[in-house]
């Protein structure tokens, strides 16, 4: 550590540094939003407001936790910090096709990681929910500007990152590479980037509506000058579902990589789930958005018809699925931490997904929508799925970012802590949605009978503080002094654990570019 | 296929035996909650499938040796061509069979009966107001036993939802718009209807109760409250 230096990090246009600082910043984010839950948690200890009684405090930490961990955690950790450590590697370029603009994506997302903390600070902050709908967001007193210019910010970055990722896999391969030799998880950040290019504008067209509707008196949204309320409604879910698949396919990304490697054995049926799921999710995605407005009074044929495409959402999702529980079959399976958070993975993608298919059906949807059912929902599959599948790759590249280890015994216990506090947490939501309890709801003294499940759910919550403190202990301890990692720690057929040393140098990989033989894959354990 | 067959012989009568459970009726609600019990079946099956071949496998697949390497199959081309084609049309046979029944409950639950009674619904930032279109207005909604009720709604504020649970109905108010939903109260009862879109404030404290009453009570309780309605008109125009 005694030759760092900082200007050196600021300026630097290596996709592993950039990768680094993404991942800074978005634990930095976890870590601010997850003291929100905690706020969140507390406030539900009693049906008058628990710990705290403050409404407006209240909608305010809803509102960070939602944004900050969906748009300055989740998205940035995957496409941000994980695309680009990794891509590069894995497909043996030397770095990105366009790294200087690799390094400004990084810092606009910093700029709006600063806005949205500076949110919370100034008087009345916005109180709009991630969501943003109007006419809410336009009449309320709170600062809907900063939910605003955080979106353009984060759009604009994303955006960037998705012209120079997509050309990078396109065009910069190792020699060699094909397709169909391609690592899962570079498939999946093309997916993301995919999605991100085309839906991003909408949602930028439908905040800056937004902003003009507040700020400059326009009616985009206001009824009694010709506007309508659900235009905003559908514009932003024409971005944010399809938003789930940029999150969810490079966290399967991330798994399949962990597993295989842990499991020492080929991925099960490559092209089913790299054609029909990959594929499958970036064509289905767009059709979808409806199922989020199911409540919304849009007209009937809309909400039946959404209905089946997201019931078919089930097939891509499903070959993915088969392609993953296949990886197991007849493998040779050793544990690491990183192979711990990857089937818990499992089985949050199971309650996940499972809980997702009545949600997926109009009818059942007019009764659970809106609930603690649905908001335990998204969290398995989503929320706790994403962030277990990007802890256990952040255990699993650990060895090659810093040429430490960061498995030990806090590290497993934090896990455990972590996967039994996040399970008591959002289960007993299940059952409360079931019978009705809302979501959002600073206070619930219209359901007291609910009261044991909300303290059931805000022990769960302190479970996982003492967990994670455990976990960020071990990556902070393990880069200081954990042990020193072989070249290749677990045994990996991936090129970049083969061709480049750990951690790699600038250029990554030393000599003669890397190329690859024909009948050559990344899952090649079996030979 | 052995086991797909077995699958078709369960689901196919499952599905013939339902059909005319739906047609038969029953409140919506009650309609709600039987479907809803199907689809929780559907997916605890799925779900201790998947999850019993993770564990088993979890355990089973352990690494004997730190050398030791999967032997995973490796797929023909027909083999991989069915391990997608095959799940995918199990899954696309759940998905249909589900999108069916739901579409048919769906059906019922946005086709009003003709002799419904209607209601007006407004929904403020931060209370509700049940207007029944004959001077009375309340901030409770009482709605007679075994009467269909209609709701038409709306809000000049901020967009609200309607949410009725007990009922397992909820739709959302929306300024320049009118939504309705339709339930019937099976017994007498007392519920509340809440505030399910998030609309500031006091959002979760917006809610109302919802009294079903024998017809009779609430035809007596109608007219008192028309004859009070009129006597505040009378006296306020002096």
């Amino acid at each position: 550590m005694s030759d760092f230096k900082l200007t050196e990090w600021i300026f630097t246009t290596d996709h592993k540094r950039v990768g680094i600082l993404y991942l800074i910043g978005s634990l930095a984010a976890f870590g601010v939003a997850g003291c929100a839950a905690v706020y969140i948690r507390l406030n539900q200890l009693s049906p008058s407001g628990g710990l705290f009684s403050d409404p407006q405090n209240y909608n305010i930490a809803l509102y960070f936790h939602g944004a900050a961990m969906i748009l300055a955690f989740l998205i940035p950790g995957l496409t941000g910090f994980f695309a680009n450590y990794l891509v590069p590697l894995m497909i043996g370029a030397r770095d990105v096709a366009f790294p200087r603009i690799n390094a400004f994506s990084v810092w606009l997302f910093f700029a709006a990681i600063v806005l949205a903390l500076i949110s919370l600070m100034v008087s009345d902050g916005p109180d709009v929910m991630w969501t943003g709908y109007p006419p809410y967001s336009v009449t309320t007193v709170g600062n809907t500007a900063f939910y605003v210019f955080t979106v353009h910010l984060l759009g604009f970055s994303s955006i960037l990152g998705a012209v120079n990722f997509l050309v990078t896999i396109l065009y910069m391969r190792a020699k060699g590479m094909g397709f169909n030799q391609m690592n899962i998880f570079v498939w999946t950040v093309l997916g993301a980037f995919v999605l991100q290019l085309i839906f991003i504008p909408v949602l930028a067209s439908a905040v800056t509506m937004l902003l003009f509707d507040k700020y400059l008196g326009t009616h985009f949204f206001d009824p009694t000058g010709g506007g309508d309320v659900l235009l905003y409604q559908n514009l932003f879910w024409f971005y944010s579902h399809p938003a789930v698949y940029v999150i969810l396919l490079p966290a399967m990304g991330v798994l399949f990589e962990v597993i295989s490697t842990m499991a020492k054995n080929r991925v099960f049926n490559y092209k089913a789930c790299v054609y029909g799921g990959v594929f499958g999710l970036i064509l289905l995605s767009g059709e979808v958005w409806v199922h989020h407005l199911y409540v919304a009074g849009m007209p009937n044929w809309l909400r039946t018809g959404q209905m089946v495409t997201t019931l078919l959402i089930s097939v891509p999702v499903g070959l993915m699925v088969i392609s993953l529980w296949g990886t197991l079959y007849r493998a040779a399976i050793t544990y690491n931490v990183a192979m711990h958070y990857a089937c818990a993975c499992l089985f949050l993608l199971l309650v996940g997904g499972l809980t997702g298919i009545p949600l997926a059906m109009t009818v059942l949807d007019l009764h659970l929508g809106e609930t603690a059912f649905i908001h335990a929902h998204f969290h398995f599959v989503m929320a706790l799925f994403a962030t277990f599948s990007i802890f256990s790759g952040i255990y699993f590249w650990f060895p090659k970012m810093t040429g430490r280890v960061a498995d030990s015994k806090p590290a497993l216990i934090g896990f455990w802590l972590n996967f039994v506090g996040v399970t008591m947490t959002f289960t007993p939501l299940f059952i409360i949605g079931m019978q009705g309890m809302p979501r959002r709801y600073a206070t619930y003294e219209q359901f007291p009978q609910f009261e044991p499940y909300h303290q059931m759910a805000t022990l769960g919550a302190m479970v996982v503080v003492v967990g994670m403190l455990l976990t960020f202990y071990s990556w902070i301890n393990g880069a200081i002094r954990g042990p020193k990692a072989a070249e290749n720690h677990w045994r990996s057929k991936s090129l970049e654990w083969t061709h480049a040393p750990s951690p790699p140098g600038p250029g990554n990989f030393p000599g003669q570019d890397p190329e690859v033989a024909k009948e050559w894959t990344p899952y090649d354990y079996a030979r | 296929m052995p086991s797909l067959r077995r699958l078709m012989a369960v689901a196919v009568p499952m599905a013939m035996a339902a059909a005319p459970a739906m047609a038969n009726g029953g409140t919506p609600h009650s309609q709600w909650d039987h479907l809803w019990g199907h689809v929780l079946l559907d997916l605890v099956v799925i779900g201790v499938v998947f999850g019993l071949g993770a564990l088993w496998m979890m355990f089973r697949y352990r690494a004997k040796s730190p050398d030791d390497v999967g032997t995973g199959p490796k797929l023909t081309k027909a083999q991989a061509i069915g391990w997608a084609l095959l799940p995918a049309a199990i899954f696309m046979a759940d998905d249909f069979f589900l999108a069916a029944k739901g579409w048919s409950l769906f059906t019922v639950y946005r086709s009003a009966p003709a002799d419904a009674m209607e209601i007006k619904v407004t929904g403020y930032q931060w209370y509700w107001e049940f207007d029944y279109g004959n001077g009375v207005v309340t901030q409770e909604l009482k709605v007679p036993v075994g009467k269909p009720v209609v709701l038409r709604m709306t809000s000049p504020d901020v967009i609200h939802s309607f949410g009725l649970a007990e009922y397992r109905v909820k739709e959302d108010l929306m300024p320049g718009r009118v939504s309705w939903l339709w339930f019937v109260a099976d017994k007498p009862g007392k519920t509340v209807a809440t505030c399910t879109m998030y609309c500031g404030l006091a959002h979760s404290k917006m809610y109302s109760d919802v009294v079903a009453v024998p017809a009779s009570e609430f035809h007596a309780w109608m007219e008192s409250k028309v004859r009070q309605a009129r006597a505040t008109t009378d006296s306020s125009r002096g």
